[in-house]
């Protein structure tokens, strides 16, 4: 019987921690990935660098790895109006692209650990559910 | 020698591994002899315009708002259906119907979800405008399934001079099963009577499986659409995918080739395949190499600008201009920069005073005025 027991808590262990898990640093850099290549890499570019004058770059950008809350107020609000990056002026417009605080967290962690872009930062949902937009002015 | 040699090699490597810029190559005007106002201001993303008279228009705003203007005032018009907000996709374009003055219906694309499952896909609307308000909404066409993707919703509306309306969906981010499938949704030119109901020669209606108000297919995301004021064909642009955007003038039935055939290559750089042309699909008017990511289309048919008579004019959203394209027996002869870096350009309309108007994402409506 207590064997029953035992390894019926351990079933029950074993099922919540998969179910409750925060996906690891990898698993949500893989997510952000997709949601990359079928929301960002139309302006980004597929190496990151943008469009000269248009659209800025996210590989290497100071912007982004400087201003790491700024960039995720972007991705959820919205961007408009001049921007420095690298010491370029972009005047352009981001759309908000409908994106859930998850997908932002994972196409976060993609962009600042893709392109020798490394970042020590490993975004959650929860840090993009508290950014608000009065940070983008 | 050696080194002669390896530089030869790598020289006809480099070439071939990158699609040559097509002809005739973009030229910046030596004089310009126009400037633009701006007729309205502070819409993030116009998406679409549909001219009333000269002094009245209607504007969509992609996050979901439709614009009633009168006099440079703008009001927001209430009783829209609900939309679906997600990449490329929201509130797109709105076209008047040809008898608007007496019967104060317009037409709307917009992105919904309505039901089934999560996600959205493209749908074309009918409702009355009375005053700044939605009357006798009612649903025409909805695209299926939904899909979470954020890509090529399309879409535009036009007309023909024979009672029908077309309106285009993009292939939804799918492109290995819905552009060359005619029984899936995506990746169309679709067909209907102005009161909704499918034309009885379109040409699949008597393919049971087949969706009945395909009128062509294999597009990828044709998001400038116009009747050709002479011709009275249906001329469309579309976005490829790296290269090869097209211009296309629409037969009933054909297959446009996406993604079988295309002058693009993968935002990765890899081939989507070798072939360009296929004897069972249909060539472009033109193809962009490199992608200008077109939006919006018009022709000038005016006498206000003397030089562009018979011109077509295509937004161009990636390099932030307006193109002028000159047309001879369907073979594009030249192209030219309007407006160099005035921002995203995403639609474009001859006005019925006869002047270009263009949208521009983050600022608003623009005329070109030609100088004194």
């Amino acid at each position: 019987m207590k064997i029953i027991i035992t390894s019926y808590m351990l079933f029950l262990g074993f099922l919540s921690f998969n179910l409750f898990q925060k996906k690891t640093k990898t698993q949500s850099i893989n997510a952000g990935a997709e949601i990359y290549q079928d929301f960002c890499v139309q302006c980004h570019q597929f190496d990151g660098k943008g469009v000269s004058e248009v659209n800025p770059p996210l590989k290497a950008s100071d912007y982004l790895l400087e201003n790491i809350d700024v960039s995720i107020a972007g991705i959820k609000f919205g961007l408009k109006g001049k921007i420095e990056v690298n010491g370029e002026i972009y005047d352009g417009v981001m759309n908000n692209q409908g994106l859930n605080n998850e997908e932002i967290a994972d196409v976060m962690n993609y962009i600042l650990n893709q392109w020798d872009n490394n970042s020590t930062d490993f975004i959650t949902s929860e840090r993009v559910d508290e950014i608000e937009k009065f940070i983008l002015e | 020698m050696k080194l002669f040699l390896s530089l030869i090699f790598c020289n006809i490597f480099l070439t071939s591994g990158c699609a040559q810029e097509n002809y005739p190559a973009i030229e910046i005007p030596s004089t310009v002899n126009y400037s633009y106002e701006t007729i309205i201001d502070e819409i993030e993303i116009p998406w679409g315009i549909a001219f009333i008279n000269e002094n009245e228009l209607l504007v969509t705003e992609k996050s979901g708002t439709l614009y009633h203007i009168l006099n440079g005032i703008k009001t927001s018009i209430e009783g829209l259906p609900d939309i679906y907000i997600r990449g490329q996709g929201g509130l797109l374009d709105v076209a008047l119907h040809p008898d608007y003055e007496k019967n104060h219906i317009i037409y709307m694309t917009l992105a919904t979800t309505l039901d089934g499952d999560e996600g959205g896909n493209t749908a074309l609307y009918q409702a009355k405008l009375v005053e700044d308000r939605l009357e006798e909404v009612k649903l025409f066409y909805k695209a299926k399934p939904n899909t979470k993707k954020g890509q090529h919703f399309g879409s535009r509306i036009a007309f023909d001079k024979e009672g029908h309306i077309y309106f285009s969906v993009g292939d939804r981010g799918n492109r290995d099963e819905n552009p060359q499938d005619i029984t899936k949704d995506g990746g169309k030119i679709y067909r209907l009577n102005l009161d909704g109901s499918i034309p009885k020669d379109n040409p699949f209606v008597s393919d049971s499986k087949a969706k009945h108000a395909v009128f062509s297919y294999g597009h990828r995301n044709p998001q400038g659409m116009i009747v050709h004021p002479k011709k009275g064909t249906i001329w469309v642009n579309e976005h490829g995918p790296q290269g090869g955007d097209e211009i296309n003038e629409i037969v009933k039935g054909k297959n446009f080739g996406w993604p079988l055939i295309t002058y693009g290559i993968n935002y990765s750089g890899t081939p989507i395949t070798s072939k360009t042309t296929n004897p069972n699909m249909e060539q472009p008017i033109y193809y962009w190499v490199p992608s200008i990511a077109p939006s919006g289309m018009a022709f000038s048919t005016s006498n206000i600008y003397p030089d562009w008579k018979d011109n077509l004019f295509v937004g161009s959203l990636k390099f932030e201009y307006l193109e002028r394209l000159v047309i001879k027996d369907n073979k594009v002869i030249k192209r030219e920069k309007v407006l160099d870096k005035i921002g995203r350009v995403r639609d474009v309309k001859e006005g019925p005073d006869g002047f270009i108007y263009i949208a521009v994402e983050g600022k608003g409506i623009l005329k070109i005025v030609p100088k004194e």
